[in-house]
Parts: structure tokens; C-alpha cells; sequence
């Protein structure tokens, strides 16, 4: 069981990728945006971020960038939950610390799958 | 793992159509020219999550078409299109035509694809359907080789791959999952203790994989450290491998890995992660899909449809929650109360009750308050029609929403909408002119629209204003003459006249248009806001523009009220009709003919209302410097009520005194007050009209 921590402003894609982790005996904890989830990430530890790019009031990228440079989160996982057209918002994710990306759409399967991929 | 995804179906539709709201008035607010970022950003975004919803949910027609769009908003947002009128007409369309297109996948009803391929045409003719590069470059990867016996891999990465998240030994382990490994590790690199800095990776891999596995399977392996570590590869030409990597080999290629293991992991050993992990997430997987299977059933019964729901405010959940606390904490009490029920305890246990009773009355309020909703939600949808009809009959008009916030039943504001829009476009189509017109009568190019709510006397009030050409009575006359609704010799005020548009099959239009003019709908106009108990008003001046007043009953509203004492009674003064309150100078109070008093204020002389009079109670004094005077604004005029006291001020919830009891002049409803007792609303346009006839008839 890991710690995971969701952030995406749609809720619907919030509930998805929450509820898959949870039935997978995953430990979920969510965040509307990049705000919120650096205040959740300060609060608590994670093995692993799962973050949208394009969310409001903090992006996905400038939160990887914030969360890279907390101590507790200098290795942690960190994934981007991108679309196929966001070539360049991969690497920009990339350059800001992240350590790879999910390509949107996914099936839960896939995300389980790419989650095992950091979570050992 | 299967996941039942309809039930995240609701939550997808319910914020898709906010997002398409949040597009449609980020799109009307944007400046062609000199577009707000942040603003293409706003509307970007909720283009974005629609795309990315409907395609993980499986809706991809939604998907293809949001495409279109988040490509085209996208390049706005880059700065590489300028933001033209044409591009802002078309994404405004591309809503429509998405509203269209959710709607039909909600209910699984068929759309206008007519109108959807003529929205996508358009789109794909703005981007000059530079689409096709990305498609074909999927093609290619997509494309796998053929058979092959094995990679060699030499995996060198970057020092601070840690930093990334990354890790080497996690890597090797998802290898070991393509076939069997063998791994050699190469410490070259590894500088003397002393110099070794504890968060870098100084070490390499040789890894020869074993199995018919593809070259994008190692390099999806390796896919986000393309840049962060140097890995060639190489095919293995070596004696053919029979036998396909069965599941044994899992367990010896994670023995392969373990030597792997280097002192300068700052992680603990991995060794046996993948082997225990594995079990318990099965068994928790087993376990996940038992009810999984009952939600699942559940839902498929559900239809998709008719799921009416309303946005409420957090305060207002807030104030339920706290309500049902107190009636958590009044029950307890009470059962507290029964077991020791005694001749002395019988007070306490009524007060109890009482208190039962209070709560519970408070909680069904505010339950009944979250039907209550702002009429901007009636309001939201005028910019974007005004803009469109202004554009299809080429006039300029600026449309001003006022006291949006004002709060009006659930039900009301459905049943308020259609009049509403039949109402804002008669006055568009018919009452302002075109610009070359108005420029000819000396008034500005741009004509004016305004929408406007407020509380008042117990009704919801809705004005809708426009600087127009006004209405010619002559022509509605002579028009209810020839279509014989009145006789040509017929006298009839103003108000008669104007009243007769509201007429069945009446309409002046000289040419019939498109937008309005029909003739049918004004009757029905009426007829709804009759039925909702309201009623409509005309009022215009040639040349100057109308005003159409809809007043509606506030049964179930929420009013602001001010709380005021006359003797042993309280009343309630809605706050928005009060101007201000002062103590009586009485220097300043006139009486003419002995019986109306005017209290002179700031030069003007308003009428005194002594309530205890008008309602015939006995007051503490009937002095008027012993009391307050609440100067009050309706819509006969200003006046003076003279009270004993001004209480507090609370919100309160009208019940109907006609359903109830009965209509009562100057009253518009009741109350029930926090201790319980009633007290009544003064309805002020009628207070003032009241005393007004009395002293006419004291005149």
C-alpha cells in the first residue's frame, strides 16, 4: 500500500483515479489544484504525486517545481497526467522535476500499471 | 482490475456543464485585439478537462470535438493566433454545439449532425487541419518490429536521476518484466568514500534481456529518462531462444536484480518488494470487486436521466449542518430528561420540547432555503443571446445586469426563464433602433438593455429597460381597432393601451421578423407570470424607450428584515426598502388640516405613519420624540413609520399570509421569529397607499 496523492481540477478525473487507487488498497488523498495540494503534500508524506498540468491558481508543473524543492519530496515520484498533445508540456514537466507522465486518456488499468512502474 | 466508470458519468456531466459555462461567458467577456490571457486560459482549461473526462470515459465524440477546439484555444493562449472575431464566433458555436453533443451522450439520444459537422468544419478550417503530422507519427510508433531473440542494453544514467524520482532499480525490475535478465554492473565511475556524494548515481548496467520483446517495449521502459540517461541497444545474435519468458522466470529475474544493489541508495533494499507486494494487492483487488459488482448493478438500473440537481452554497449546507447539530444536542437532552421524569423536572421537559420544536422548524427553513437561487442563474444566458441577436440585426446594444444576487424560488426562476427571453428579445428586435436611427434621433450609436431584480412589498421585482423608440400608442390602437379587440370610439388610458399587447394574437411588428413579432407569446407571457401569481406592467414614452415590470410573489423568499417593536409587537421592515432611521425633531413635523403629519427631511416633506394607528395597537407612547422614525422607500414615494423601537436585524422566511389566513393590507406575509412568535412583514408600497387613502379621506 502506498500513499498517493491525486491532483486534477476535474473532479470526475479526480474520482476516477482516486477510486482506482483505493481498490487497488491504495491510500488516496486528493487536491483540487497546485495551491492545495503543496498544502496537503507540507501536512503529510506521500510515496508518490500523481498531478493535471492545466489547473487553476497553481499548474502541475510550477507544483513539481515547489514540491522538488521540499527535503521530504527531493526523489519522490512524481507523475504528470498529460494529453497526447502536450508534447511539450511533458518536458516542461520533465525539466520541472517530474519523473514521468501519464498520457490522458488512461483506463485504470493503465494507470495502475504506470503507478507500479515508480512504485517498485 | 475492471472499474465501473459510469459512476463517475454524473460528476463528468454535471462539471462539463459548468465548464461550457464558464467558456461561454469567458468567451462574450473577451476583447477581440487585445484578448485577457488569463481569460483564454480560464476558457483553455475548462476546454481541456472536457477533453480529457470524455475521452478517459469513453465519450469520443466529445473528445474529437473538444480537440478541435482546446487546439484552436491553444494556439490563442501561445499567442500564435490572434484572437478575431471569427475565431471567438466560431468557439461560442463550438458550445452550442458541445452542450449539443453532451446532451445527447447524457440521455444516449441522437444529435444534430448537421450542425456538429458544420461547427467541426469550421473549426478545422480556422486550424488549416494541421492534424494530420501527429496522426501519422502515432502511426509509426505504433508500428512493432519483428521477431527477435534479445537486447543487449547498456544503460548509463545521468548522475542525479534520483532527483527526478526515478530509479535505476525500478527500471531494471520493469525490464525483468519483458523477459529474463541478466545484469552486470559497471562501478568504474564510483569515486573514492570520501568523495562520493551520497545523492548521486555513480554506477552503470549492462543488462542483456532475453525474450521476443520489441524495441518500444524497452524503449517505453525507458521513456522519461530519454534525457536523463544514455542507453544504447543492441540486438542479440546469439543462439535463438526457444521457449517465450514463462512466469517462473519473474521470480529469478528479481533474484538477477539484487546484486544490483549499490551503498549510495539512499532507499532501503528492494529485494523483496515486487514478491510481497504482489500477493496482498490481489487479495485486496478480490476484495474490491464485491461491491464494485452490487454499485455496478445498482447503477445500471439507475436511469441516466432526469437527475435534477441544484448548486447550493457552502453557508447555506453549513447552516443545515449546525441546525442538525442543535437537534443532535436538544434530543439528547431530552432523552436525558425521560428517564428521570418527575413533577419538578415537567418544566425542564417542556422547555425541551419547545426547543425540539424550535429546531426543527429553523431546519425545515433552511432546507426549504436551498431551493432559493440567485437570478443570475435566469440572468446568465441574455449576454450571449443579446450579443447574437444584436449581431443578426445589425444593432449595437449594451445589455446591464443588475441585482443578480437577488434570490428567488427554484421553481419560479424555471417557470420566470422563457417569458424573460421572449421579453429581452422584443425589446431588442423592437424597441432599440438601428445605430444610423438613433444617431438620426441625437442618442448614442450603442442602445442600452437593462435587466434589473429586486425585493420589494413582498414581490421580486424584474424590470427590463431599454433606450428605445418607445411604443407609438396611436399604432397599437389603431392595430386593436382593425384586428377588433376594441372599438375605434373606445377612451382609454395609457396604461389600457399599452396593456393591450399583452393581448392574443397582437403584434405591431411591421414586418415580421425572425427574432420576435410573431404576435404569438406576449399572451403567453402573461399568462405564465399570471400563473405564477405575478403580474406585468408597461410603461413607455415615446422615443425615450419602455420599461416592462414583472412582479412576483415571494412565497417562499428570503428577506432581509429589519425588526422593529410597536408596543407588545414586532413587525418587520424589509431592510432594502429602509433609507434610513432617526429620532423625531419635533420642530420638524407639520400637520395639514389637523390630521396628516409631514416631517420635514432635508427639505422634503414625507408622510407620517403611526402604525400603532394603522393597525391598532396600544404603544408605549404616542408621542412621536418618545420614538424612532424609520424613513421607508416604496413605490408610491418615501414616508415615515413611527415606531417604539428597532430590534435586531435577521433573515427571515415569508410565509403567505393569503395562503395561510388571508390578504391583510399593508402586510405582505409573516415570519416565525427565533422565540417562536409570529410577526409580520409590512408590505411599505401598500403602508404608504393606506395612509395616503386616509388622509384623503380625512381631506
Amino acid at each position: 500500500m502506498a500513499k498517493i496523492l491525486a491532483v486534477d481540477d476535474s473532479a470526475s478525473m479526480r474520482q476516477m483515479v482516486s477510486f482506482t487507487l483505493k481498490g487497488a488498497g491504495h491510500d488516496v488523498k486528493e487536491a483540487c489544484d497546485g495551491v492545495e495540494a503543496l498544502r496537503v503534500a507540507q501536512a503529510n508524506t506521500f510515496d508518490l504525486v500523481l498531478t493535471d498540468i492545466n489547473m487553476p491558481n497553481m499548474d502541475g508543473v510550477s507544483l513539481i517545481k515547489e514540491l522538488r524543492a521540499l527535503p521530504a519530496y527531493k526523489f519522490i515520484p512524481m507523475l504528470t497526467l498529460t494529453t497526447e498533445s502536450g508534447a511539450e508540456k511533458k518536458m516542461e514537466g520533465k525539466r520541472a522535476g517530474a519523473t514521468g507522465w501519464i498520457v490522458k486518456p488512461f483506463s485504470p488499468d493503465q494507470l495502475l500499471a504506470t503507478i507500479k512502474k515508480v512504485l517498485g | 482490475m475492471s472499474v465501473d466508470m459510469s459512476q463517475f458519468y454524473q460528476t463528468f456531466f454535471d462539471e462539463s456543464f459548468e465548464g461550457l459555462d464558464i467558456m461561454e461567458s469567458g468567451l462574450l467577456g473577451l476583447d477581440v485585439g487585445a484578448a485577457d490571457a488569463e481569460t483564454i486560459n480560464t476558457v483553455f482549461r475548462a476546454a481541456h478537462s472536457i477533453k480529457g473526462g470524455s475521452a478517459t470515459f469513453g465519450f469520443t465524440v466529445v473528445a474529437e470535438f473538444t480537440h478541435l477546439m482546446e487546439t484552436l484555444l491553444d494556439e490563442m493562449r501561445d499567442g500564435t493566433r490572434m484572437v478575431t472575431e471569427e475565431s471567438v464566433d466560431y468557439l461560442l458555436k463550438s458550445v452550442d454545439c458541445l452542450k449539443e453533443l453532451l446532451t445527447a451522450v447524457q440521455n444516449k439520444a441522437d444529435y444534430n449532425e448537421d450542425f456538429v459537422t458544420e461547427v467541426k468544419v469550421g473549426l478545422e478550417r480556422l486550424l488549416h487541419g494541421d492534424e494530420a503530422s501527429s496522426k501519422s507519427e502515432a502511426d509509426k510508433m505504433a508500428e512493432s518490429t519483428g521477431d527477435v531473440e534479445g537486447w543487449l542494453i547498456d544503460f548509463k544514467p545521468a548522475d542525479y536521476l534520483l532527483k527526478t524520482g526515478n530509479d535505476p532499480v525500478r527500471l531494471i525490475n520493469e525490464l525483468s518484466l519483458l523477459g529474463k535478465i541478466e545484469t552486470t554492473c559497471d562501478t568504474d565511475r564510483l569515486p573514492f568514500f570520501s568523495a562520493l556524494e551520497p545523492e548521486l548515481i555513480y554506477l552503470s548496467w549492462h543488462i542483456k534481456l532475453e525474450g521476443n520483446v520489441s524495441k518500444e517495449q524497452i524503449n517505453e521502459v525507458f521513456e522519461w529518462i530519454d534525457d536523463d540517461a544514455d542507453i544504447t541497444l543492441s540486438c542479440l545474435s546469439g543462439e535463438p531462444e526457444k521457449s517465450d519468458s514463462s512466469a517462473g522466470q519473474d521470480e529469478s529475474a528479481v533474484a538477477t536484480v539484487t546484486p544490483v544493489e549499490e551503498p549510495e541508495e539512499p532507499e532501503e533494499p528492494l529485494t523483496e518488494k515486487p514478491a510481497s507486494e504482489s500477493v496482498p494487492v490481489a487479495s485486496v483487488v478480490e476484495e474490491a470487486k464485491k461491491p464494485k459488482a452490487d454499485s455496478k448493478a445498482a447503477a445500471s438500473k439507475k436511469p441516466a436521466k432526469d437527475q435534477s440537481s441544484i448548486r447550493v452554497s457552502i453557508d447555506k449546507v453549513d447552516e443545515l449542518i449546525n441546525l442538525v447539530g442543535e437537534l443532535v444536542i436538544t434530543q439528547s437532552m431530552l432523552s436525558q430528561l425521560g428517564e428521570t421524569v418527575t413533577k419538578e423536572t415537567i418544566e425542564k421537559l417542556q422547555d425541551g420540547l419547545g426547543q425540539l420544536e424550535r429546531n426543527t422548524r429553523e431546519l425545515q427553513e433552511s432546507v426549504m432555503r436551498i431551493r432559493m437561487l440567485p437570478i443570475s442563474f435566469a440572468f446568465q444566458r441574455f449576454p450571449r443571446m443579446v450579443r447574437d441577436l444584436s449581431n443578426q440585426l445589425g444593432k449595437e446594444i449594451e445589455l446591464r445586469l443588475l441585482g443578480e444576487q437577488t434570490e428567488l424560488d427554484k421553481t419560479v426562476m424555471e417557470k420566470i426563464g422563457d417569458p424573460l427571453v421572449h421579453l429581452v428579445r422584443n425589446s431588442v428586435d423592437h424597441g432599440i433602433e438601428t445605430p444610423e436611427e438613433r444617431e438620426a434621433n441625437g442618442k448614442p450609436r450603442k442602445g442600452t438593455v437593462e435587466l434589473n431584480a429586486f425585493h420589494q412589498g413582498g414581490n421580486i421585482v424584474i424590470e427590463i429597460t431599454d433606450d428605445g423608440k418607445g411604443i407609438d400608442k396611436d399604432v397599437i390602437f389603431a392595430k386593436a381597432v382593425e384586428k377588433g379587440v376594441i372599438n375605434a370610439n373606445e377612451s382609454l388610458t395609457d396604461e389600457q393601451i399599452f396593456d393591450l399587447i399583452f393581448a392574443p394574437g397582437f403584434s405591431t411588428a411591421a414586418v415580421v421578423s425572425g427574432v420576435s413579432g410573431r404576435g404569438v407569446g406576449m399572451d403567453v407571457v402573461k399568462r405564465n407570470i399570471r400563473e405564477l401569481g405575478g403580474n406585468i406592467e408597461v410603461k413607455s414614452e415615446q422615443g425615450k424607450g419602455s420599461t416592462i415590470i414583472i412582479r412576483l410573489p415571494l412565497t417562499l423568499a428570503i428577506l432581509d428584515g429589519q425588526l422593529i417593536r410597536v408596543g407588545d409587537d414586532t413587525y418587520i421592515i424589509p431592510l432594502i426598502s429602509i433609507i434610513e432611521s432617526l429620532q423625531v425633531e419635533k420642530s420638524q413635523i407639520n400637520s395639514i388640516g389637523g390630521q396628516a403629519e409631514l416631517y420635514k427631511l432635508r427639505d422634503e416633506y414625507l408622510p407620517v405613519v403611526r402604525l400603532y394607528e394603522t393597525f391598532g395597537l396600544k404603544p408605549d407612547s404616542t408621542d412621536l420624540s418618545d420614538g424612532l422614525i424609520v424613513i421607508v422607500e416604496g413605490e408610491g414615494g418615501q414616508a415615515g413609520l413611527f415606531v417604539d423601537d428597532l430590534l435586531g436585524q435577521q433573515q427571515v422566511v415569508i410565509k403567505s399570509l393569503e395562503t395561510n389566513f388571508r390578504p391583510v393590507e399593508g402586510i405582505s406575509g409573516a415570519t416565525i421569529l427565533g422565540d417562536g412568535t409570529v410577526a409580520l412583514i409590512l408590505d411599505i408600497t401598500g403602508l404608504i397607499n393606506l395612509s395616503r387613502q386616509s388622509s384623503e379621506r380625512a381631506a
